[in-house]
């Protein structure tokens, strides 16, 4: 008589998650999170655009054009149907012309059908040099006819591209995110480290400065900082000086989150273990309680770096952050701080628009990395 | 017991408040040259004669040759006795020119608390409730947008669909009538019916995050045993949300007006920028720019101490109520 297993098939089968590395688990965890990997996927491609943006932008975001202040946004055609009724596939867009009432002296902009403004993937147009380096004349799109513009966004009141400026935009202000907040983690690890491995004084003293810090409102303080600046800086110069300013705020979020951490490890058994077996305190640190506080800082950081965006944007348009020739999003809404320039431009909001997608994205990926860090998350399993 | 904490809690203000007297004081310090240099600059580039030894002489009686740490004990001592200096560009004592904008940066902040409050609390526990209901995801969308919308955007959006679709200006804090008047019911009138739009420009960030944290919490105590006992009970659903959780899951939102109101000042300087508002912000950004640099620590120092105070109410309404913390 042979006695069916009583086992129920289904706990014999393996998942792949039995094995995974704590890496794994934590992508297979990610990867379910959907807003999060939408996140992740605008995040990329705002810095892909921050990269190659003087590829990417169709004309020279400084040149301006004086038939052309504040030319409303064209729409982008992608058909050409000719006389006969045939057509080919080449985009234009339908040409406008500024027209200039005689009383009143007021600018108004009319479609004009007969013309039209041919474009071209790849073509020659305002030379540049990308990273400084490469000499190079091809834009991804731009108009067939170099003498000709177009404006998908509009343009401000130089003249100049809103398209372009947005995309040369992208590039400072998240790079003065990313680098900002790779001050603050320093920082913010050191000291969150010191005060949560040493604990006691050393402890108390750090809790004592990030309480301090935390009780501060922060723009006043950032105004205040950044009006000591020298005038005379130049642009580069004032975009460092800018990010230390922001991060020698902003590091305390990070300490805490770190130093939490670090107590919380600090009794569990593995670490224990790990001293007990003779383990160096060097030892124990990066080879032990490294590995499981990356995850939390990873997504602390992706949490921080939307502050940092904004805090940027409030101080440039308040004139205190950058400054023109240096292009960022704060730049750009500083155009957009009277009421005349908005009602007659509206799309002079447009790298708003930019700064509220780069935000709400870094915002999600952030909550997603940190559900999917989490091992005891709910939503896990 | 409680008295004990609060006493210690103020007497651990006092440090604070020294430290950040210190922050001010070197922060408009700080810029390389003092007011007479701008000063100098800008008669110079009117084509005025400037008088080296006037300026000299201007120097010395405002002490700014001497070394920083007299400075600043002349400076806070005159703080101390409601003396804030001069201010160099309206030529007035500073005490003139801000308490008025100060009483109204916080009758800002608090009705902006006050508005976060009433919209997190209900928001928070009907998210919780009827979680992952068509509301639940509506509020959740709109406190994502709220919380990645900077502040003076919002306010600009505003004021754009104002002027564009009702042709109407909601900038500043008074109608033009009440501006320059003497305090009167009407004036509040007025300020009631204008300051509605920065406290929802202020306060939706704010509340977006306290909406998220009050739904946590309270998710957290719904599937606790006590609710379930209480539910075995027979009591009504609504009374025992309110008389339970809601009671455990409210503690963050004490301790809130902690580092919300931070924040809320924080803000409040820009929004007050871009809608005119004759709060402090404006002045103060007016101050920093032109390097009138008692005008500009004065409200550097005040809006700070402003949070401490926010801090430190929080932390003792917080004991209060938490008996746990007090013991600790």
């Amino acid at each position: 008589m042979t006695t069916k297993s009583e086992i129920d098939p289904r706990a014999l089968e393996q998942s792949p998650e039995d094995f995974a590395s704590q890496w794994r688990l934590i992508w297979l965890a990610f990867r379910r999170h959907k807003l999060a990997m939408t996140g992740a996927i605008i995040i990329l491609l705002l810095y892909v655009i921050g990269l190659f943006a003087e590829f990417l932008a169709p004309f020279d975001p400084n040149a301006t054009s004086s038939s052309d202040i504040f030319h409303p946004p064209q729409m982008i055609r992608f058909i050409d149907r000719d006389a006969e009724g045939g057509w080919s596939f080449s985009p234009h867009v339908i040409a406008m012309t500024m027209e200039r009432d005689s009383f009143t002296l007021e600018t108004s902009y009319a479609l004009d059908p007969d013309k039209k403004i041919y474009l071209d993937f790849f073509a020659k147009g305002d030379p540049y040099e990308l990273w400084g380096l490469f000499p190079m004349e091809r834009h991804l799109l731009t108009t067939e006819n170099p003498d000709e513009h177009f404006f998908l966004f509009g343009a401000d009141r130089l003249g100049r591209d809103m398209l372009s400026r947005t995309i040369f935009g992208t590039r400072v202000s998240m790079s003065i995110g990313l680098i900002g907040v790779s001050l603050s983690l320093v920082l913010g690890l050191i000291l969150g480290g010191i005060s949560g491995f040493y604990g006691g004084r050393v402890d108390m003293f750090i809790q004592r400065v990030v309480e301090l810090v935390i009780s501060l409102p922060t723009i006043p303080i950032w105004l205040g900082l950044s009006a000591a600046l020298p005038q005379d800086w130049s642009p580069l110069a004032r975009y460092f000086a800018i990010t230390v300013i922001l991060s020698l705020v902003a590091w305390t979020e990070l300490a805490r989150v770190v130093r939490g951490r670090f107590l919380a490890l600090r009794t569990e058994d593995f670490v224990t273990a790990a001293r007990l077996d003779g383990g160096s305190r060097k030892r124990v640190i990066f080879r032990h309680m490294m590995p499981s506080m990356v995850s939390h800082i990873i997504a602390s950081v992706t949490l921080a770096i939307p502050v940092m965006i904004i805090a940027e944007t409030s101080l440039s348009f308040l004139g205190l952050g950058l400054t023109p020739p240096i292009i960022s999003w704060g730049v750009l809404l500083k155009e957009a701080q009277n009421i005349r320039s908005i009602s007659e431009a509206p799309w002079l909001f447009v790298p708003g628009g930019a700064v509220v997608i780069a935000v709400l994205a870094l915002n999600f990926l952030g909550d997603g990395l940190r559900d999917a860090a989490d091992p005891y998350s709910q939503d896990n399993h | 017991m409680l008295l004990v904490y609060i006493a210690r809690r103020i007497l651990w203000a006092i440090p604070l408040l020294f430290a950040v007297s210190l922050i001010a004081f070197a922060l408009i310090t700080a810029p390389p040259g003092d007011y007479l240099t701008t000063f100098a600059a800008t008669l110079a580039q009117s084509g005025d004669v400037v008088d080296e030894a006037r300026l000299d002489a201007l120097r010395e009686r405002y002490g700014f040759d001497q070394p920083f740490i007299i400075q600043y004990f002349r400076w806070i001592g005159g703080v101390l006795q409601g003396d804030f200096g001069i201010s160099f560009e309206w030529q007035q004592p500073v005490s003139q020119l801000i308490w008025e904008r100060m009483a109204l940066s916080v009758t800002l902040a608090l009705a902006t608390l006050m508005f976060t409050w009433a919209m997190a609390l209900p928001i928070g526990i009907y998210s919780a409730v009827r979680k992952y209901s068509i509301g639940d995801y509506f509020f959740t969308t709109i406190g994502f947008i709220g919380l990645a919308t900077p502040n003076f955007l919002f306010a600009l959006v505003l004021m754009y669909v104002a002027v564009v679709h009702f042709g109407s200006d909601v900038s500043g804090l008074f109608s033009e009538q009440y501006q320059d008047a003497p305090w009167s019911l009407a004036k509040m009138g007025d300020l009631a019916a204008h300051i509605w739009i920065p406290v929802i420009i202020l306060g939706t960030s704010a509340t977006a995050s306290l909406v998220r944290i009050m739904r946590a919490n309270l998710l957290d105590e719904l599937h606790r045993p006590y609710v379930t006992t209480a539910r075995a009970k027979g009591l009504s659903e609504w009374r025992l949300i309110l008389k339970y959780p809601v009671r455990i899951a409210i503690n963050p939102f004490i301790s809130t007006i902690g580092w919300a109101f931070p924040q809320l000042i924080s803000g409040a300087v820009i929004t007050a920028f871009v809608l005119s508002l004759p709060t402090s912000g404006p002045l103060m950004l007016q101050a920093l720019l032109a390097q009138d640099m008692y005008l500009a620590g004065a409200f550097i120092l005040l809006l700070c101490c402003l949070s401490i105070v926010g801090m430190l109410v929080s932390d003792i309404l917080l004991a209060v109520i938490d008996p746990r913390i007090r013991f600790r």
